[in-house]
């Protein structure tokens, strides 16, 4: 038996199909499928339990100071209750992971991070901080904290009926501290999420979880809400190309390799991992690149898949592929030599022994209008 | 999950409804329902000749790839164009317009030797 979530009978009573993710028994879709999920985000709302989240929370007068120490991204210019997006590298370069910088009131930051690599990272973080901020306090507060993303074009009028807080006060990748939601203090509401929709990520205390997943279903069901699992949250970071660790990311890529380019700030004076990255990109950039692309015949590129050149030489892997639901196409993620990263670039994906034609197309797959 | 008492089983979750000298297969009610979402079938060439559990067509989902298995030996006759372009149909009617190919019976002995309804629901509630 896997870990669960305080929401896990929530997901039972739902119906949903519970798999095993990083050592959590989560839901992988509910009845209405991923498709239907899916499509709910896209077009109306969603909910998500993503209490599986690991949150660690950094105290100190040099609590920012070590959070800009830990992530390649720039804490330094955040305001009060802004939200970064960052990967976090090793010494060497490659990823520990990626996660989201929450900094909060002074001397109080907030880390974010991928379940299943929570323990890993928290080793990591006690290890840095040992080394260079031990005045600084870092606490793995995931017990103590449940969390669900509501995403979606009305999501926003979903939140508003169960809060008087004005959430247009909440600006993409802003977050709020201590407001009530559905009678309730939420620790904190931002407007982030993995979907490329518009949204919330709401954090409560694992006891008022249920309550105010519920009421998120009810207030949302006049709007077509649905309940959504793993499988769609995939679907969906996956068309707007938000990478995913232990595909897009792991520690034997650099952030540039991945894509993430613009959340590297290499003019830093420094970060862990500054070194070897600076060295990549000042020597020609990476010599292996993350690239969307698109297959032209039937057929679906899944991970793992090899990527050949058009003259059939096995070039480079993919990471993640599917039908994208919302535009229809099979489509797909993959690392190949730099040579071939250009949008437009011919290349093949070996599906089943079988080399089907394919051409390196722009990232994100999908953005939402008005974005 | 519907287990049709006229149908023969196998432990791979596909069904066979033999006619005369040809069968058409499919993937049960049960194996559709674990899938999820089907988007895609891939069909072997009609003609193909299969042996007994060799894997010669596709299911995907929107998560997960199937392979689908030769459950006799025997010529395909026919495969079943319509999931081209509505693979869904392997979900809404998995027993019938969801088929998936028609294959020519060789031997009958394989045929008797598959599971009948009773002993493939018993299969499933064994944990698959």
């Amino acid at each position: 038996m896997g870990k669960r979530t305080p929401l896990y009978e929530e997901h039972l009573a739902l119906g949903g199909r519970m798999v095993d993710f990083g050592g959590w028994d989560m839901p992988v879709q509910y009845p209405a499928g991923i498709l239907a999920e899916h499509e709910a985000v896209r077009q109306r709302a969603g909910i998500f339990d993503v209490s599986h989240m690991g949150e660690i929370d950094l105290h100190g007068e040099r609590a920012l100071e070590f959070a800009d120490e830990l992530v390649t991204n720039d804490c330094r210019k955040l305001e009060q209750n802004q939200v970064l997006y960052s990967p976090m590298c090793y010494e060497h370069g490659g990823v520990v992971d990626d996660l989201l910088v929450y900094r909060l009131e002074p001397g109080h930051v907030l880390l974010v991070v991928n379940a299943a690599n929570t323990e890993k990272d928290v080793n990591w973080v006690m290890e840095r901080r040992q080394k260079l901020f031990p005045d600084v306090q870092a606490e793995d507060i995931s017990a103590q904290t449940a969390e669900v993303a509501l995403q979606g074009p009305k999501a926003q009028e979903i939140l508003q009926s169960l809060t008087s807080f004005d959430l247009n006060k909440i600006a993409f990748f802003w977050v709020q501290p201590d407001i009530e939601v559905a009678g309730r203090r939420a620790l904190w509401v931002s407007r982030t999420g993995y979907t490329g929709e518009d949204g919330f990520e709401i954090y409560v205390r694992p006891e008022d979880a249920a309550h105010v997943w519920r009421e998120i279903l009810r207030a949302g069901e006049p709007y077509g809400i649905l309940p959504c699992g793993l499988g769609a949250r995939d679907s969906l970071r996956f068309e707007a190309c938000l990478p995913l660790y232990g595909q897009e990311l792991d520690q034997d890529h650099t952030p540039l390799q991945s894509g993430l380019k613009y959340w590297v700030r290499l003019e830093k004076e420094h970060f862990t991992g500054i070194e070897p990255l600076r060295h990549e990109q000042e020597s020609g950039g990476p010599k292996r690149r993350l690239v969307g692309f698109k297959l032209e015949e039937r057929g679906i590129a899944r991970h793992g898949y090899p990527i050949l050149s058009p003259e059939g030489d096995e070039i480079g892997v993919v990471t993640s592929g599917m039908l994208s639901p919302t535009l229809g196409e099979a489509i797909g993620l993959g690392f190949v030599p730099a040579e071939y990263a250009q949008a437009g670039t011919r290349i093949a994906v070996s599906v089943r022994g079988r080399a089907i034609p394919a051409e390196v197309i722009k990232r994100p797959f999908y953005r939402r209008s008005g974005k | 999950m519907k287990t049709p008492s006229e149908l023969r089983y196998t432990e791979d979750h596909e069904w066979l409804r033999p006619e005369g000298k040809s069968s058409r297969i499919g993937i049960t009610d049960f194996a559709q329902d674990q899938l999820g979402d089907v988007v895609f079938v891939e069909l072997p060439d009609v003609g193909r000749q299969v042996k007994k559990g060799e894997a010669f067509g596709v299911v995907e989902s929107v998560k997960s790839v199937s392979d689908v298995f030769a459950p006799i030996t025997g010529k395909v006759l026919a495969v079943n164009q319509d999931l081209v372009d509505k693979p869904e149909l392997v979900n809404q009617d998995p027993y019938g317009q969801g088929w998936i190919v028609e294959l020519e019976i060789a031997d009958d002995a394989e045929v008797q030797a598959l599971l009948d309804a009773q002993a493939y629901a018993a299969h499933q509630e064994g944990g698959h």
